[in-house]
């Protein structure tokens, strides 16, 4: 009776079609295309072929292939994996916004998601209409939010405001807001994605804290989707690990986790080519080390969007071979966007000897946006034409978090994504010509 | 803690019509939230919005008198030509604010489709809320054109209620099946105020159905608007109008046909809106 969750040979399956530039598709397409199904069917008799070619333009794409698992009452499952893995399709999946296209999925009692914080707030409407909207939106009846609302106002700290229009909120109390109506859900199963990476580090604490109590005080089954190993550590009894759609270990999380990075399945802050057992580069020169570092050197997986970090590289030249070797770092955001190459300034660099070489390559402070990025650390040297001595792909990664509020690329009222793979601070003049 | 027992949630492709009513009864509480977001929108935006619900059919109103009535002179069964003219365009109005307001509202809600599950029929049902309130405010200007023209309807005027619910089943009918097929076709974005514009001219609104020759009148009932705008017209008449029973029996029939097949369509794909939206 205690088992809460059951997945049985779960699939879901995608179909993109190439040819669509767009996400939807227009009438107009689908009465050309039976026009040109039905044209090459008659083509193709008259020709006598079969028809396999026009098929391509079809892509079929598994986002879930085969996956079974079992979640017990009060368990706080952590889901993790790349980018693509699949970890909010099954989400999604769980909480019966789409449906799945093979296999099947057994819940006792009632599922909640917080996909996204703030989901369904109406800026034009006040802080308590808002409360109401919210939690019907996500499955409360007023008697349930009437006997929750003082708890909710409380934990968002927003007394003084709650017949306010949350378009005149802050940020923050939009953040704390949203959270609070989303944690007072009173499903059996929660699913959660991801939103904890907003607001402010004391109130991801007590964020955390509030999972931690509806598990354990509660009795609920919590499902959680993070990229943020600290998180899923200190919040997951065990963990599932995706990859590609298909799941690769569920166990418990510490060895899950250790599992996530030594599999190279994750990029991690910081790393040692020796602990991890592999030479990467050729006889000229190797890769000893990587690391992402803030101010204090100290090596972080996060660094607040108002802060610069240092991705430092440490690499052992073997031959002196009057080359001169140039870094270069690779950045990708976490949807796979080439986002930029960076590499020292040419004067800068001499020809070098034989030695052990560190690299610093400085990301300024409201420079990238908000997200997970990875990077790829690569020696090049220029001598008789171009040599790439090593190149290892996603070798580090780190997350830029954006607290909301007090960001000077951001404008009070509003707490959305902000589009684009940089969100620079540039110089901005406005001023009153007549 | 929770209220209700446990239940099991089945999650499977294709799952069938089973857990679907319990939903709605479950969610039947975000229905008038989202009626009520919608009301409460409207008029928190705009400087005139109560004012926008009279004036737009006061207005045809005037515009169909002078051509229909005065420049063409066509009949009016004994009933001022304004009233006569108002009259329908109160459930024209319903109509058609309804289905603008609900064939895009799957599209409008995107965030809530792909974030949260309901019953997505909620979406486009609880736009018709608006759309009736608006249709009061503007029946309380038939009553005074009444005073004005001192025309006193009699008894009749109870069955007004009646044909409203069949004004609101012909805007959910459409509404359900345009709401859905928007979701995957955007030509609906076009579609509609089309279909809008072209209705108000065909549908018996400037002019009264029994212009229409007598052996084209069962065609001409094909239109659903048609046995509405009838309804509301005999509702308010003073003599003994004869009523076009025919006419409005094939109405209504085929007004429970699009709602129900907009129903089960809307169900058939609703499944798939958090995919391609």
């Amino acid at each position: 009776m205690n088992r809460v969750v059951k997945v049985e040979n779960l699939s879901k399956k995608y179909v993109i079609s190439h040819q669509a530039k767009e996400r939807y598709t227009a009438l107009r397409d689908v009465m050309a295309n039976s026009f040109k199904t039905v044209g090459r069917k008659l083509l193709s008799l008259a020709q006598d072929r079969k028809l396999k070619t026009q098929n391509t333009s079809r892509e079929e794409i598994w986002a879930l292939k085969d996956i079974s698992f079992e979640v017990n009452r009060g368990d706080k499952i952590g889901i993790i994996g790349r980018n693509g893995a699949g970890k909010t399709t099954i989400l999604k999946i769980l909480g019966r916004i789409t449906e799945p296209s093979e296999g099947e999925i057994r819940l006792r009692g009632r599922v909640g998601s917080l996909l996204e914080v703030g989901t369904g707030f109406h800026p034009e409407l006040t802080g308590r209409e808002n409360i109401f909207l919210n939690g019907a939106i996500l499955g409360m009846t007023r008697t349930q939010i009437n006997k929750k609302f003082d708890e909710i106002v409380d934990f968002a700290e927003i007394e003084k405001f709650l017949d306010t229009p949350v378009k005149r909120y802050s940020s923050g109390m939009y953040v704390r807001l949203a959270f609070a109506v989303a944690a007072h859900l009173e499903t059996e199963i929660l699913l959660v994605d991801e939103v904890l990476a907003v607001g402010d580090a004391r109130f991801q604490k007590k964020c955390l804290g509030k999972m931690e109590d509806v598990s354990t005080k509660e009795g609920r089954t919590i499902l959680f989707v993070s990229h943020n190993m600290g998180t899923i550590t200190s919040l997951c009894d065990k963990t599932i690990l995706l990859d590609t759609g298909q799941l690769i270990e569920y166990g418990k999380t510490s060895d899950v986790v250790l599992r996530y990075y030594s599999q190279g399945l994750a990029s991690p802050a910081s790393f040692e080519s020796v602990s991890m057992g592999k030479l990467v580069g050729d006889d000229h020169a190797s890769l000893i080390s990587g690391a992402v570092v803030n101010r204090d050197s100290k090596t972080v997986s996060e660094v607040d969007i108002r802060e610069p970090l240092i991705i430092t590289m440490r690499f052992k030249i073997n031959r002196s071979a009057n080359n001169k070797y140039f870094p270069n770092f690779h950045f990708f955001s976490s949807d796979g966007t080439y986002a930029f190459v960076s590499s020292p300034r040419t004067q800068t660099i001499e020809t070098a000897d034989v030695g052990i070489y560190k690299a610093e390559c400085m990301i300024p402070d409201n420079f990238l946006n908000e997200g997970t990025y990875f990077v790829g650390l690569a020696l090049t040297s220029f001598g008789s034409g171009m040599t790439v001595h090593f190149y290892e792909r996603n070798a580090l990664s780190f997350n830029v978090r954006d607290p909301i509020e007090n960001v000077p690329t951001r404008h009070h009222e509003y707490t959305g994504p902000i589009p684009g793979v940089v969100r620079p601070l540039l110089e901005w003049t406005v001023r009153r010509e007549s | 803690m929770s209220r209700d027992v446990d239940y099991d949630i089945l999650i499977k492709p294709g799952r069938g019509i089973k857990h679907y009513w319990r939903d709605l009864v479950q969610y039947r509480e975000l229905f008038a939230f989202l009626a009520w977001r919608d009301v409460l929108v409207r008029y928190k935006q705009t400087a005139i919005g109560v004012a926008w619900s009279i004036i737009r059919p006061l207005l045809s109103m005037i515009v169909f008198t002078i051509i229909f009535g005065k420049l063409a002179k066509l009949p009016s069964e004994g009933v001022p030509y304004p009233i006569m003219v108002y009259t329908a365009m109160l459930p024209w109005q319903l109509f058609a604010n309804s289905l603008s307001e609900s064939s895009s509202s799957l599209v409008a809600n995107t965030n809530l489709i792909t974030k949260v599950y309901f019953p997505r029929i909620i979406i486009p049902s609880s736009t018709i809320a608006v759309s009736l309130l608006d249709f009061l405010l503007s029946f309380l200007i038939l009553v005074i054109l009444m005073f004005w023209y001192q025309f006193w309807p009699d008894w009749k005027i109870l069955t007004i209620p009646l044909f409203l619910c069949l004004a609101i089943f012909v805007a959910l009918g459409f509404g359900f099946w345009i709401s859905a097929l928007y979701v995957r076709y955007r030509d609906f974005r076009y579609v509609i105020p089309f279909i809008v514009q072209f209705g108000l001219y065909i549908s018996p609104v400037g002019f009264s159905s029994t212009i229409v020759p007598e052996k084209w009148r069962l065609i001409y009932s094909l239109n659903p608007m048609v046995g509405v705008i009838d309804g509301f017209r005999w509702a308010i008449s003073r003599e003994n109008v004869q009523f076009y029973w025919a006419g409005f029996i094939i109405s209504i029939m085929l007004t429970m046909a699009v709602f129900v097949s907009g129903f089960l369509y809307f169900r058939k794909t609703e499944q798939t809106f958090a995919d391609v939206i």
